[in-house]
This record gives structure tokens, sequence and C-alpha cells, in this order.
């Protein structure tokens, strides 16, 4: 078997999951300069409310096919998840528009402490399984083995890309989120309602996480209370790797950080004579975002910011 | 509230009698708290102590400074392993105390200027996942340099570390003096006090003297502080190694208090931990940054009552405490933020610029820790 063909498609398979919590976070970021916090949590709860749906669905004689029962699943955490997006954004942001920028900061972990404890309460501290609902077919592919889910998952995580960008360059409220972007208070001048622009970016930025978490969750059959910190942080670092508040970027950055991942798992013991283990993949990751930073310190895709004087 | 304060503040006698007040309180606090709460409260005390240093260590970076760090506990750590891996059987090293506390703050502080020297480019939030990426590093390599050669002895953490102790007066033993017995936890509580102390003096002096007021000046406007003479490259490197070797120093004390230390107490979660006491107490203000540590180590402490008041309310214990504990633990860092969001104790100087009109508020927004913008 092709080691690295494999790794490959491990890394892309990764990637693209990360790259759609990426997006999240960018797109807050690039409207509010906010790092969401409480992101990661959002997509931690899409698994959990898909892994309830079809736990409850499965197994008690509806006699519903099992795709039909994940995509309800799908379904219900989406629409859990942008109603979770709204109300976070009202309640713990809004009233710190105006406030410095550390203290929407503090809030937002104070969101995700919450989401975190919240998930613990209602699903307990367990590992909460996936059902093997769906029939997992291998195909062979130079050399490597990729699974009907593999492919599933990067296809939907391009198409929703793809849908996003269209969004946001082609349609009238893409146009108003850009504009939003630039200057929030001439946006509001020129007739755009933000407080609404900024309810829907977070909406938006939920529901692909929820995508996301459902993904994560059937690719390892797991889902876990406190999965949404250690993703959340892959995908802020992904979102930044690509250029943060640069929606191509975080795309780009997923992408990029998948794979440096899983080659990095793959690999690092070879480079480094067998010193250094698989578990060293994450400050393989970390590394190489120093390095990229250093290189260029608004990320792959941010623009050069001028100084304003 | 505040100009009667400084009315009486202005009344030298009575500064004096409340600084001896305060003084009279603090000395006798571990006994009032032992009397009142029990010898856990004591401990609960020293490690108050330990993070008033460390979050007086944060203030420089991110408070005057503005450089925002979501690595800092990593400086801890390194304080803490340099402790540890010195004056433990692990490598059956017993270094004197004297010695590892400034070599702890001077590893630290190196490890600092590491961390500072490639991130000098990095605005706002690029330092902040940066700083944050080199705290993950530094407890991965803690996690795993236990193979090939085991140095930190991996997720085991290192055992048995040597308490601290100058000469032959050993912190962790009961001494009696007067025919007043000190167990260790008071004695080390006197010892943490000193170098709070100390560390809040350092940080009292640093405020107004000229590196202090080039901190302050980077963080409102870098531009403008270059222009003004001010090496940028030099203050900011010091700002992070000064902010580190706090951190060092209270690492080193925490190894030789606790005994014990693994890479668990080291993660990411600490560092915003230590992040939130500044923010929530009141960035760049001493007595803010005080009053945020301490609030936030004893509030989740004080929150495992929650199983008795239950029983109290109810008769029964509906919701495990201690699953409940966090959860109203997040709540209060959302309300105290919107509530009060330049921080319990603000700064003169933010209080100045939010008492006034909306443009400075704008301004002030969007000065907080960059001017990319």
């Amino acid at each position: 078997m092709d080691i690295l063909t494999q790794q490959l498609i491990n890394g892309l398979v990764l990637g693209s999951i990360y790259a759609l919590v990426a997006l999240g976070y960018t797109m807050v970021y690039g409207i509010l300069e906010l790092i969401n916090f409480a992101h990661g949590e959002v997509t931690m709860f899409g698994a959990m409310i898909c892994l309830a749906v079809i736990g409850a669905l499965a197994g008690n004689g509806t006699g519903l096919d099992g795709g039909v029962i994940v995509l309800l699943g799908l379904l219900a955490a989406i629409a859990v998840c942008m109603a979770m997006g709204f109300l976070i954004e009202r309640i713990a942001y809004r009233p710190l528009r105006r406030a410095p920028r550390l203290a929407a900061l503090i809030t937002a972990i104070g969101v995700s402490i919450v989401l975190q404890n919240l998930a613990m309460l209602i699903w307990g501290k367990q590992y909460v399984t996936f059902p093997p609902l769906l029939p997992l077919v291998r195909y062979e592919l130079g050399g490597a083995i990729i699974t009907n889910l593999q492919i599933f998952i990067m296809v939907l995580s391009c198409l929703l890309m793809a849908g996003l960008l269209v969004l946001v360059k082609h349609t009238r409220l893409g146009r108003a989120m850009r504009a939003t972007a630039q200057a929030q208070d001439i946006a509001g001048l020129m007739g755009i309602n933000t407080h609404t622009i900024i309810s829907v970016t977070f909406v938006i930025g939920a529901a692909l996480a929820a995508v996301a978490g459902v993904m994560v969750s059937a690719y390892y059959g797991l889902a876990h209370y406190y999965m949404g910190f250690m993703l959340g942080l892959k995908a802020f670092t992904a979102a930044v790797l690509g250029g943060i508040g640069n929606i191509a970027g975080a795309m780009l950055g997923g992408l990029l950080l998948g794979v440096i991942e899983s080659l990095g798992a793959g690999y690092i013991g070879a480079l480094t004579g067998g010193f250094l283990g698989s578990h060293y993949q994450d400050v393989f990751a970390f590394f190489v975002l120093i390095l990229v930073l250093i290189a260029r310190p608004s990320g792959l895709l941010g623009e050069r910011v001028v100084e304003r004087a | 509230m505040s100009t009667r304060w400084q009315k009486w503040k202005q009344n030298r006698r009575a500064a004096w009698l409340a600084y001896i007040a305060l003084a009279v309180l603090l000395a006798a606090l571990p006994f009032l708290t032992g009397a009142a709460l029990g010898r856990g409260w004591v401990r609960i005390l020293d490690f108050t102590l330990l993070y008033v240093m460390l979050a007086l260590g944060l203030n420089i970076v991110v408070g005057y400074a503005g450089l925002l760090d979501l690595g800092y506990i990593a400086f801890y750590a390194v304080g803490a392993y340099m402790y540890a891996l010195l004056a433990s059987p692990h490598f059956n090293l017993h270094l004197p105390f004297w010695a590892l506390l400034p070599l702890g703050a001077g590893l630290a502080g190196i490890f600092g200027i590491l961390l500072g020297a490639p991130t000098l480019r990095l605005r706002g939030d690029y330092l902040a996942i940066v700083t944050l990426g080199f705290g993950e590093i530094i407890r991965i390599f803690l996690n795993n340099l236990n193979a090939p050669v085991n140095i930190t002895n991996g997720p085991q953490g290192v055992n048995l570390i040597d308490p601290v102790s100058i000469g032959d007066f050993s912190f962790s033993r009961t001494h009696s003096l007067f025919g007043v017995d000190f167990p260790g936890i008071y004695t080390y509580y006197y010892l943490f006090l000193a170098l709070a102390l100390l560390v809040i003096f350092v940080s009292l002096r640093l405020q107004n003297s000229r590196i202090g007021r080039a901190w302050v000046a980077i963080r409102e406007d870098e531009v403008a502080a270059e222009a003004m003479g001010i090496n940028t490259r030099n203050i900011k490197l010091l700002a992070f190694a000064t902010g580190a070797s706090f951190a060092g120093i209270s690492g080193g004390l925490f190894a030789g208090f606790q005994g014990f230390i693994s890479p668990e107490s080291f993660n990411l979660f600490e560092s915003i931990i230590v992040l939130c006491m500044i923010v929530l107490g009141g960035m760049g203000n001493i007595p803010g940054v005080i009053l945020g540590a301490v609030l936030l180590t004893i509030f989740p402490e004080a929150l495992r009552y929650l199983g008795e008041l239950q029983n109290a309310l109810f008769g029964r214990i509906l919701v495990d405490p201690s699953d409940l504990r966090m959860l109203i633990f997040g709540l209060a860092l959302i309300l105290i933020m919107i509530f009060r969001p330049a921080g319990l104790l603000p700064s003169v100087r933010r209080q100045r610029e939010f008492g006034s009109d909306a443009s400075v508020l704008a301004q002030e927004q969007a000065s907080l820790y960059d001017t990319q913008r």
C-alpha cells in the first residue's frame, strides 16, 4: 500500500473538516475581529445532537433506512446549532459591541466553558459512539484505500464551500456582509442592518460547524463533550494559517493543516531517525504555523496591511 | 465613591492606619482561615498567592505592553520543571532553593525571549495563536520527552520533589515560634506572601518607569512609539522576558510546594484562566489584577459547597456539584464582562476613556493592542 497517497487522502479528509470549522472562525473574525472561542463547542453540539437523534430513531422499530436516520440527525444538528449561533451572538457578544476587544474574548471563553459543561451535564462524560448505520465501502485508488465516507465528506465540504463563496461574492446578502466587514458604521449609513448581518454570519458559521461536527463523529465513530476544544483549536490555527478574515484562506489553511498533520504523523519518525514519534504531530502543525507566520505575518492569503500612521 | 476615597487617601494618617490594618490582616489570614474554614482553605490561600504572581507577570505582557499571550503557562511550566528536575530523586540532584529560584526565573526569561524574537512582527491575534502554539509545543515536549532519553518522565510527571528549604529551615515542616505552631502550609503562605509583595513592588515601580511608559506607548500605538525614539524590538522582548521570569519564579515555588508536577498542570486552559484573571480584574491596573487572581482562584473552590447548598435547599443533591461548578464559573465570566467590560477595577486611564464620549470609545477599541486598522 502506498503510504504517501494514503496519508494525503487522510489529510485531505481531515483538512476539509478543519476548513468547514475554520470558515466559522474566519467569517466572525472578518466582521467583528473577535476570536469566537465558542465555535468549537458549537461543532461539538452538532455532533452530540446528531447522535442523540440517531440514538432515538435507530433500533426502536421506526423502520427507517439508515441513511434517512443519519440525514434527519444531520438536519436536526444544523437547526439546533443555527439557533445556538444566533443566541450566543445575541446574549454574549452583542452587549459588548463597543467594549474593548479583550472583554469580548473573555465572554467567548465563558460561553465555551458553559457549553462544554452543559454538554457534559446532558450527555455525560462517556464517549458516545456513532452506530454503524451506513455500509462502509472501500475503493482502491493508486495503491491506497479510500472509503465512501471519506469521499462523501470531501464532496460535501467542497459543495458547501463553493456555495459559501457564491453567497459571499455574488449575492446581495454577501455584499452586505463584505460591506459590514470593511466598515461597520459606514455600512450602517448605507442602509444595511449590520446587527442582522452579524447574526446571519454567526448562523451560517454555526450551520457549517454542525455539518463538520457530524462529519467528525461519523469519521472517527465517536463523539465526546470535550471534542470541540481541540477541533476548534486546530480550525482556528487553520484560519490563521490561511490569513484570518479571508474565506478562501480558511479553506486553504484547513486543507493544508490536515495534510501537514497526517504527513507529519506518518513521516516524523523517519525524518528524525526515530527520535520523535508520531505523538509529535501537533508540534509539527504548530511549528509549520510559526514558520509560515514568520515569513508571512498575515497568513498565506491575508492581505498585507498597510500600517496606519 | 472614588472622590471620597481619594480624599481619604490624602489623609496620611488614615492611610498608614489602613496599611497597618491590611498588614495585620494578611499576617493573621492563615490562622483566621484555618480556624474558620479548615486547613484546606489555607492551601487555597497559598495557591491564590501563586496565581497573583502569575497574573502580575502576564499583566506586564498583556496589560502594559498590549501583547496578547495565550501560552503564558509555558513559562510557569519551565520554572516548575527546572526546579523539579534539579531538586528531586529523578536525576538525583538536590540543588538548594536559593540557587534554583533565580535559575528558574532566568531560564523562563530566556524562553520568553525565544518566543518573543520570532513574533516581533506579528500583531494582535496572530501573536495570540503563535503564543498558544508555543505553549502547546512546550507541553507536548514535556509530555513526550521520556523516550528515547528520559528527561521529563513523560505523562507520569516528576515525583518526590524537594520541599522549599533555606539552610536547615524546611518550609514543609511544622515550626513553633513563641509557643505558636506554624504548620508547613502556613510557613509557605508567609514565603509566598513575601515573594508576591516583591512582585507587586517590582510591578509598581515598573509601571511609571521609563520602561513602563514605553510599554504603554507601544500598546497604544506602536508606530507612534517608534517615532518617539522607543526601541520597540528591545522593549517588547523585555516585556516578554520580565513577564516570563515572574512565571518562572512562581513555577519553581509551585513545584516545591506541591512536591509533584506533571504536564497536565500546564495546559492551555490554565493560560486562559490567567488571562481571564487580568482582564476580569482590570487590565494594566495592579489592584485590579490582584483582585482578579484572588476571585478566580477562590470562586471555583467556593463553588464546591454547591452540594451542601443543594442539600439545604432541596433536601438532596440534584446535580453533582463538581459538574455544576465550571458551568457557573463560565456564566460568571460572561456576566461580569457584560456588566463591567473594562474589568472590576479598571485603570484610571481606562476609566477616563470609558467615562467619555463614544468616539473615544471607538478609538480605544481600535487601539487596544493593534493599530492595523
